[in-house]
């Protein structure tokens, strides 16, 4: 057997499911967005369901908060994660607790976080309850909305929960494969602790840093449970509002929902390409 | 980061890592209490009551938990082995061969990971519906492959990177027949790749939630669909119990595997998807 024939062989299963079902998937999606379904007699595609999505005012709003939701997420997220892996690459006793804390976190659904996160934060939940406990709230409505709130904090603070493990394993793999020798000459070569942070240390774990940015930016943009459970009704985040357009007992609306649908994959391909873009300047400049 | 740390230091690297301790660990707890308490109402801090009865009611044959364990286990366990099956060989090709096309290959491979479900799920329950596949349990397995192949491909690309196939054909000219080369050659030495990348696939498969829902239309009931229904009724205790029982595979692939996956940090970032 060639090669060729071989490796064909091989990749043909995997193939087939990948572009059978996610492209396959993708493309009747994209199709039935443009009311295009020769199958059911649709044969003449047209714009009717962007143009409906794009004039109403819902829309608008979900995509700003779902935005907002993936933005603030992914940004704290790195922040605290490279903190966090500054902290733990040192040894000392607290780091094998909190890197088998971060690897049980790894393991928890984001479901189980967030209804977690909605049994501390809710009104009547722990927070409110400790804030009651010494006089700061009389009654639950007292305590600020934190969860199905218009900024979507509680979102927010069960990504962070969730994220931050996740981008600080990787990080934190990256900043062990280095070591210390750079930002050690830095520092000899007189460098603030800061200066060999952000002009040493940063530009070589980015690229890791990114990737993993990518990957979470992408996930809370297009993950459902978690806005379904935390997220106020209105506005929705967009998969909350693709998902309610999809069950929507007026047929019509389905070419909106994938249409909806279409929009989510196009903002995770653009994420797909800044990160190559910026990957492939990089090795360009490395050259 | 150099030279003798001062107290001020030390006692701020101390402080940072009990509130991250404490914040990691923070969200199960009120699940974990909730799970023995009985009206538990506000403004207590701790339950007036505690009780079994949410893990009575979850374990007994009426509520269904059983039997949407049981579901999910399997839905799992199938769709990790025929993510086995299929990302065997796709990364056999990926890890060991060189050919054209092989980054646009990978690109495909590899975008499942980064495209929400949402995003095809739409377009599959469409044409799932003309195969009669909605609503079923063989529909739900299909979907969940697209999330856990890429993990299962991945892992396997790595380890046929640095596999050696001279060895397949040293047993191939001594006599051994296909299958027993596969046998007793490749398979002990993928072995470990096999295990590791099917953890991750039975873990991504057992934390889907909106494609279980599109695709099995909400009769395929599995753990986390469960966990959601109780969740949003408010039955707080069964939530709880329910939360604790929908965890423990994970804590248990954790401890088992501990030594594993400590190795190899970066696979590890596969959990994240979870």
């Amino acid at each position: 057997m060639s090669d060729r024939l071989k490796i064909f062989l091989l990749l043909l299963p995997a193939l087939l499911v990948i572009v059978g079902l996610f492209f396959g998937g993708l493309l009747i999606g994209l199709m039935r967005s443009f009311n295009y379904m020769p199958v059911i007699g649709l044969t003449e595609p047209n714009l009717q369901a962007y143009a409906a999505i794009f004039t109403e005012e819902e829309f608008y709003y979900s995509f700003l908060l779902s935005f907002h939701i993936s933005f603030t997420s992914t940004v704290i997220s790195c922040i605290l994660a490279v903190g966090a892996a500054l902290l733990l690459r040192r040894a000392f006793i607290g780091r094998a607790i909190i890197n088998f804390l971060f690897q049980l976190n790894l393991t928890v659904p984001h479901l189980v976080g967030a209804i977690g996160i909605l049994y501390l934060f809710s009104q009547s939940g722990s927070f409110a309850r400790l804030a009651a406990e010494f006089g700061m709230i009389a009654r639950p409505a007292d305590f600020p909305a934190l969860v199905f709130d218009p900024y979507a904090i509680g979102i927010i603070l069960q990504y962070v929960w969730k994220e931050v493990p996740f981008i600080g394993v990787i990080v934190l793999a990256n900043m062990q494969a280095m070591g210390e020798d750079y930002e050690s000459v830095a520092r000899s070569l007189g460098a603030s602790k800061w200066q060999s942070f952000r002009y040493v240390l940063l530009p070589l774990i980015f690229p890791g840093l990114l990737s993993a940015s990518v990957i979470v930016f992408a996930f809370t943009f297009g993950a459902y449970e978690i806005p379904a459970l935390l997220g106020a009704n209105y506005p929705a985040a967009l998969p909350v509002l693709a998902y309610r357009k999809y069950t929507d007992v007026d047929l019509a609306a389905r070419p909106e929902a994938m249409a909806l649908a279409i929009l989510i994959a196009v903002m995770s391909a653009v994420m797909i390409y800044i990160y190559i873009r910026y990957a492939r300047r990089r090795v360009r400049g490395v050259r | 980061m150099i030279g003798q740390d001062g107290l001020w230091t030390k006692t701020f690297r101390y402080l940072t890592c009990l509130v991250l301790v404490i914040w990691l660990v923070l969200p199960l707890i009120p699940l974990a209490i909730w799970s023995f308490a009985r009206g538990w109402f506000f403004p207590d801090i701790l339950p007036r009551f505690w009780t079994l009865d949410a893990w009575d009611y979850a374990m007994s044959d009426t509520s269904g938990v059983l039997d949407s364990l049981w579901l999910t286990i399997g839905i799992s366990l199938a769709a990790t082995a025929l993510s086995i099956l299929i990302g065997v060989p796709a990364g056999r090709a990926l890890g060991m061969y060189k050919f054209r096309g092989k980054e646009v290959v990978e690109m495909m491979i590899l975008a499942p990971m980064i495209v929400p479900g949402i995003a095809v799920a739409l377009g599959i329950h469409s044409v799932f519906i003309w195969l009669g596949l909605t609503n079923t349990v063989q529909g739900v397995i299909l979907v969940h492959l697209i999330p856990t192949l890429p993990y299962m491909t991945l892992v396997m690309a790595g380890i046929f990177s640095n596999y050696d196939p001279a060895f397949e054909a040293q047993a191939r000219s001594l006599g051994a027949s296909p299958l027993k080369t596969f046998w007793y050659v490749t398979l002990p030495a993928i072995l470990p790749g096999i295990i590791v990348g099917g953890l991750f696939a039975f873990l991504v498969s057992w934390s889907q939630y909106i494609l279980t829902l599109l695709i099995g239309g909400g009769r395929v009931l599995t753990l986390p669909l469960l966990l959601f229904n109780f969740a949003t009724s408010g039955r707080n205790d069964i939530t709880g119990a329910i939360g604790m029982i929908y965890i423990l595979p994970g804590i248990l692939i954790l401890l088992l595997t501990a030594k594993q996956l400590l190795g190899r940090s970066a696979a590890v970032g596969g959990f994240g998807r979870l």
